[in-house]
């Protein structure tokens, strides 16, 4: 197994009159075909690392290789390189652009990558929508659907470069149980059909319970990172 | 680069009312900064031509700028003269011929020589003081206004047999004279003759509708006992801005005194610069109060939009695209704003040149006057380059400010 995420001692500490540590001394790797969760208590710092780890935030100190290379020399534009190519973003908001259709939205990687046809991602847009069960939505504004649709549809989006690693926040923290249930479903189809790892930040036990490696933070600090046998499927 | 220039117009189109306050604010500063600008310069223009129009752009009359040295001076350089009683000098310009012939082998226009002499017409017991002067009908026609102002008959009217004269209407108002009648004219030699009335004019200007007279040159000569004698020369240019080039020319060449047109109307045309500066700063402040309209609108554009502005920085969008993104914003609103500025401009310029309003003029009656609009395109470049410069702004600052958001700050925000 490939070792995609790589942290050695990351921390992060928010400058203020009293500076708040949001991650202290988070050492982890993340291997290929992972399905992580990070838990812990409200403030315990679960987003401010998952963040860190989808460089969409620099750690104060300490130092992150993703898929062996070093992001702290990185500049800004290099990191948005690696975030659109290598990683995925599921928020618990869907975060989708509303004033876009479904199918764009899903687009909207790719068109910035820029390394396919129109067809070509209409196509593969299409495609990943339809694999999610979305297949009669295509045209339609975000606002037009159910809140797990559109959590459905920011998963698409989050697919559509390809990436290694998707990257979720509280995935399903505003959606009902149902919801919950077909996203849960998704994410690790995501990993045992696909071959992603997933690392999901929730405080959902009852997926927390299900995943095959959970990590959790109190105050920022890994408490205990332990990898479960197998789920049943 | 497309994909950035799409997302700039899905974001402007997203919210049509907003957009079109934001488009009508810049359409209307630019709308209304043209026709500003149209009215002010056309006034401006009017005047200058109604100024050049009534006046030879270039006068040579019989003057000297500094008197003339005397003989004596002359002779004796080193002497200094007290009660030097001054050579007689014939008046009028000296060999008149010679002159005119000079002028015409390189003046760029047309030019007529007279003589213009004071007199008094004598009729009904009442003696008013006027002007002669004694004119070359066919030349004069070319060179002076008067010739479109007739009321009645002409110029070439003079040439029929027998003395004749053309007036102005309030002066034979004034005399009870009309059409026809025979007037007396006394020259300040004494000369006397009877002169028939074959033209009236009516130049709006009371000055010259109350005391011009004209007479053919030689009636005018033989009145003032100066044979052949010339004292003034008026050019009518091709470019009525090249007056002061050719009055220096002018002067330099005979010696008598050349007066441009924007010498005689010097103080008329400083009010002219006043007037033009309050007009750049009334249009500069309209165009600045609609630049800062710009900015408002587009920074709470970039301030709604802060969430997509995280979105695509955590799809992997760069902080040059976000920039690029909410320019081209600023800069669609700033361009769309000046296309239909230009046609608010293009309507309040149409609108205004309709009005039409009446000059009563005391004992004259009324002339009909339209606004005068100068269209230029400069105006609508002008305008709209301004706009596009201040949405440009508008769109930078606001867009600089949203590229460096950290978009986690915002994720935290919305959660």
């Amino acid at each position: 197994m490939s070792i995609l995420i790589e942290a050695d001692r990351l921390t992060r500490i928010l400058p203020a009159i009293v500076p708040v540590t949001l991650v202290r001394d988070v050492s982890l790797t993340v291997s290929e075909k992972e399905f992580i969760a990070i838990t812990g208590p409200s403030g315990s710092g679960k987003s401010s690392l998952l963040y860190l780890l989808g460089l969409l935030d620099r750690p104060t100190s300490g130092a992150l290789k993703i898929g062996g290379q070093d992001t702290s020399q990185l500049d800004d534009d290099a990191l948005a390189r690696l975030r659109l190519e290598s990683l995925g973003f599921v928020f618990q908001f869907h975060f989708l652009l509303p004033e876009f259709s479904v199918l764009k939205n899903v687009e909207l990687p790719m068109r910035k990558a820029g390394r396919l046809s129109a067809s070509e991602m209409s196509e593969r847009a299409a495609g990943l929508l339809e694999d999610l069960g979305l297949a009669g939505h295509l045209d339609k504004r975000p606002d037009q659907l159910s809140g797990g649709q559109r959590q459905r549809v920011a998963v698409a989006r989050a697919l559509a470069n390809d990436p290694h690693v998707v990257l979720a926040d509280e995935p399903t923290g505003s959606l009902d149980s149902k919801s919950s249930e077909q996203v849960f479903t998704i994410l690790r189809d995501l990993v045992k059909k696909r071959g992603k790892t997933v690392i999901a930040v929730t405080h959902d036990m009852d997926i927390a319970a299900r995943v095959d490696r959970r990590i959790h933070l109190v105050d920022g600090k890994v408490v205990s990172d332990e990898r479960v046998a197998l789920s049943p499927a | 680069m497309r994909l950035i220039l799409e997302l700039a117009l899905t974001h402007i189109a997203g919210r049509g009312r907003q957009t079109i306050v934001a488009i009508l604010g810049v359409a209307l500063g630019v709308g209304f900064s043209i026709a500003m600008a149209a009215l002010m310069q056309g006034t401006e223009k009017d005047f200058i031509a109604q100024l050049v129009d009534t006046m030879p752009h270039v006068q040579i009359s019989d003057e000297r700028r500094t008197p003339r040295r005397q003989p004596a001076e002359d002779l004796f350089p080193a002497a200094q003269f007290e009660g030097l009683r001054p050579k007689e000098d014939r008046r009028g310009i000296l060999n008149p011929a010679a002159a005119f012939a000079s002028l015409r082998a390189w003046v760029p226009g047309r030019m007529a020589q007279s003589l213009r002499t004071q007199g008094v017409v004598r009729y009904a017991g009442r003696d008013i003081g006027v002007s002669i002067i004694g004119i070359e009908p066919e030349i004069e026609a070319s060179v002076s206004s008067v010739a479109g102002d007739f009321v009645q008959g002409s110029f070439d009217a003079l040439q029929a047999g027998g003395n004749n004269i053309v007036v102005g209407d309030t002066l034979a108002q004034r005399l009870g004279a009309s059409m026809g009648t025979t007037i007396q004219l006394v020259s300040p030699t004494g000369q006397s003759r009877g002169f028939k009335i074959v033209g009236q004019f009516h130049t709006g200007s009371n000055a010259r509708d109350e005391s011009e007279t004209y007479v053919l040159l030689k009636n005018a000569q033989i009145l003032s006992e100066r044979q052949n004698a010339i004292n003034d020369i008026r050019l009518r240019l091709d470019d009525p801005e090249a007056a002061p080039r050719v009055a220096r020319q002018a002067e330099a060449e005979l010696g008598y005194k050349a007066v441009p047109w924007q010498e005689a109307n010097e103080s008329l045309l400083e009010a002219l610069v006043v007037r033009n500066i309050v007009m750049y700063t009334v249009v500069g402040a309209i165009l600045l109060v609609a630049g800062f309209g710009i900015y408002n609108i587009i920074s709470t554009i970039t301030h709604e939009k802060a969430r997509d502005i995280a979105i695509l920085k955590s799809l992997g969008f760069t902080q040059s695209n976000m920039r690029r993104l909410f320019l081209i914003e600023g800069l669609a609103l700033g361009f769309a704003g000046s296309v239909v500025g230009w046609l608010i401009g293009f309507l309040l310029c149409f609108t205004l040149s309709q009005v039409e309003f009446k000059i009563s003029g005391g004992a004259v009656g009324r002339e009909i006057t339209r606004l005068p609009l100068f269209w230029s395109p400069w105006h609508y470049a002008i305008a709209s380059a301004f706009a596009l410069v201040s949405s440009g702004v508008a769109g930078y600052l606001p867009a600089r400010h949203a590229a460096q958001l950290n978009p986690v700050d915002i994720i935290r925000g919305a959660a």
